[in-house]
Formats: C-alpha cells, structure tokens, sequence
C-alpha cells in the first residue's frame, strides 16, 4: 500500500494524470490544528462570512442611497427583492407574503454561495449535503408546523385526494404521505449534488490539461461547464426557493 | 486492481494533504461531503450565517428596498396624476386661445364690414356732390359755348358784309346793303 502511494506520487512528479476532483470540498481549519471540532474556524466559516459580506454589500450598501432613480447596484438589489417578492405572492398567496424574509434568506445565500464557489480556489458551502440538508429540513418542519398550525387536523387533507375515486385515495395517500417525506431528501440532495458535481467535473477537465495534446480542447471544455455552471448556480437556487414557496402553499391552502 | 489504484491516488491525496486530512480521508475516502466529522462544524457556521443574513435583511435591508419602492411607485404615479392635470390644463389653454381667436376674427370682419360700409357711403355721397358740381360746371360751359359760337356767327356775318361791301367797292360798283346782307344770308344758309 504505502509502495502503490510512492508509485502515485512519482506519477504526479512525472507529469502524469492526477486527479483529485474532491480535494475542492474538504473542510479544514484556516489556522492550523488538526481537528474540525462544530467552533472551529474553517474554510466554511470563511465562505460563509463572504456570501454575508457579499449580501450585505448588494442589499445594504448598494441600497444606501434610497435613490428614487437607482445605481446599478440598488437596481440589482432591488431586481432580487422584486423577484423573490413576486415569486412568493404568485405560489404561495397572499398570505405567503409574511413569510417573504426567510425565503428571501434562503434565496440569497444560496445564490451567493453558489456563485462565490465559482471563483478560482473558493470553497462551495452550498456544495454539502451538511449544509443543503439543514435547510431542506428546516424547510421541512416549519412548513409542517405551520400547516397544523395553521389548518389543525384539516392539514392532514393535503395526503386525501378528494377529487380521487374513493377505492384510490388510499393509495394515493400513501403516496402522498411518501413524497411528502422524501422532499426534504429531494431539496437538499438536488442543490448538494449540482453543486459538487459541476465542480468536480470543471476539476477532472483540469487535471487533463496535463496533457499537451489535451490542453486547450480541456480549457474549452472548463471555460463551457464554467459558463454551465454560472447557469446550474442560478438556476438551483432558484429551484429550491421555488420549492420553498410551492410546500409553504401547501401548508397555507392544504386542498388539492 | 482498480480499487487499489483509487487507494493509492487516495494515499497521495492524503499525503498531500497533511495529517488531518490523513484522518479524514481514511474516514471517508472519495467524498468529503459524507464526512460527518466535519457536519458540526458546517450545521453551526451554517446556522451563524443564516441568523445573521435573516437579521440584515428583516431588520435592515427588505424594509429599505420595499420603502424605496413604494416611495418609487409613488412618485411615478404622482407624475402621472400631475402631468394628466397639465395635460387638461394645456387643452384648457388651446380651447380659451382657439375662442379668443375666433371671437378676433369675428370683431375684426365686424369692423372691416362697418368700415367699408361708411366708406362706401361717403364715396357714393362724394360721387353724387361731384357729379352735380360737373353737371352744373358743364351748363354753364355749354351756355357759355352756345354765346360764343353765336357771337362768332354775328361776327361772320358782319365780316362777310363788310367784305363783300369792299369787294364790291374794289370791282366798281356800288352795292347797296340790302342786296349785299340778303345775298349772304342766302349763301350762309346754303
């Protein structure tokens, strides 16, 4: 074993293919030590701090001014509050409007995160099924919460088809009840994996760049998941703010 | 065959790496995702981060962006509202100019109409006195013709008498004035 890692590493020293597509997502601490105990300042602590530096700098700053005609930035910011805002009225309601600022926290640190780990070098936070699944499940228990909270007992009328024939509603409630528990599962390995797999693909294609030969139809290839992955970014954070608002309907209007 | 090479690109990643990510990658070779050493660490920075962003955005940030908007939404309409009122107003304004103009229009025809009228008057009296002063002028001119050309008849008659009397003398004879004035009267009246 340790005669097959000396023959791996004399492979990286001649030149040859290495792969370490992975590497990319370890944890590890920013000031020395070994462990990764739950206070450590790691390189997720690190990230995370800029996507709120990031936020707070286009929501914040960029907003300062008030303008009535705004800058550049404050039209973003605005475009972002304006998107999630209608994205929430127009799924969930209404009503769904008092929750807009969690949604919109979700929403903005999945964005940031995401394209913050597209910069050279960053660490992908959004890329962790750690990260993803806590706010899947916390996605989760609040909308269930609310809706017996809300609806009591009447919530339960989400999982029993009423427009079904009644020899199906069972089944269906079954199903229902299944796909009810899996969305957690869904929501947050949906956003992990396009993250991690996005970034590990742009890796492999580095690592081909070793070759002469390779070399620019590799670039090509990075530069095109790069420009993929500026869509993917987008496009599941939006997804799962979208979900947000679709299960937050259903714990709000529970009929089919 | 193949899992000893992925072992060993393992083993050199880890080497690269240092001890700890040693540890971690006999943990869990292959993803770092499903290293769930680490998973307390990324739930509380993840947690951190969450409050925090919640807090600038609920405390600060949304009721910022959405004053902003409404304050937008109502300048815009405000706008609007005035510049219909100008609008109206401006209409307002051509209707009033468009009567004045034609109220204009109207006096002066009026004045051109009464002008032309005393004009006219004044002409047509003025014809009228000329042509009597002329009618007058011309009598008279025709009676004083009408003596003159009399005169001038007398005055040829006596010249020819005369005349004819010295032709007469001149020739030898003696001419009575009877049968000279009879004879010129005869011949005049031819």
């Amino acid at each position: 074993m340790a005669s097959e890692a000396h023959g791996a590493e004399q492979a990286a020293d001649q030149g040859g293919l290495v792969f370490h597509p992975m590497d990319q997502f370890i944890v590890k601490p920013l000031f020395g030590g070994d462990t990764v105990e739950w206070y450590t300042i790691t390189n997720v602590t690190l990230w995370m701090g800029v996507t709120i530096l990031a936020i707070i700098a286009l929501l914040v700053l960029g907003t300062s001014r008030r303008a009535i005609i705004p800058s550049r930035t404050q039209s973003i910011g605005e475009l972002a509050y304006g998107f999630i805002y209608k994205m929430v009225e127009d799924v969930a309601g209404k009503d769904g409007v008092k929750y807009f600022p969690y949604i919109m926290t979700l929403f903005m640190f999945i964005v940031f995160a995401n394209f913050l780990g597209l910069l050279p070098m960053a660490f992908t936070t959004t890329s962790h099924i750690a990260v993803t699944a806590v706010m899947a499940f916390a996605v989760f228990f609040a909308v269930t919460i609310l809706g017996f909270v809300l609806n009591g007992p009447k919530f339960l009328g989400l999982f029993w088809v009423s427009s079904a024939p009644l020899a199906l509603r069972p089944i269906l409630a079954l199903i229902e009840i299944i796909s009810y528990f899996v969305r957690p599962v869904s929501h947050s390995i949906r956003l992990a994996g396009n993250m991690m797999a996005g970034h590990a693909v742009i890796k492999v294609f580095a690592g081909f760049a070793a070759i002469t030969a390779i070399a620019p139809l590799s670039i090509v290839a990075i530069t095109a998941m790069y420009g993929l992955e500026v869509l993917v970014s987008f496009i599941q954070a939006y997804v799962f703010t979208i979900l947000t608002c679709v299960y937050l309907k259903d714990a709000l209007h529970p009929g089919h | 065959m193949a899992t000893e090479t992925h072992e060993a690109v393992g083993e050199g990643l880890a080497d690269a790496m240092g001890v700890a990510a040693h540890e971690a990658a006999d943990a869990a070779p292959g993803m770092p995702q499903l290293d769930f050493s680490t998973f307390g660490n990324q739930i509380f920075w993840l947690l951190v981060t969450l409050v925090v962003i919640y807090f600038v955005l609920s405390r600060i940030a949304l009721p910022r962006i959405g004053a902003v908007l409404a304050e937008r939404q109502g300048t815009i309409t405000n706008d609007i509202a005035k510049a219909e009122e100008l609008k109206a107003k401006a209409v307002e304004a051509e209707d009033a100019y468009n009567k004045a103009l034609a109220e204009a229009r109207a006096e002066a025809g009026r004045i051109i109409a009464e002008t032309k009228a005393e004009m006219q008057a004044d002409l047509d009296a003025a014809v009228a006195k000329a042509d009597a002063e002329i009618a007058v002028k011309v009598a008279e001119g025709e009676k004083v013709i009408a003596g003159i050309r009399e005169n001038a008849l007398v005055s040829v008659k006596d010249v020819a008498t005369e005349t004819t009397a010295a032709i007469v003398a001149a020739m030898g004879g003696a001419a009575d004035e009877k049968t000279v004035s009879a004879a010129i009267a005869a011949r005049m009246k031819g």
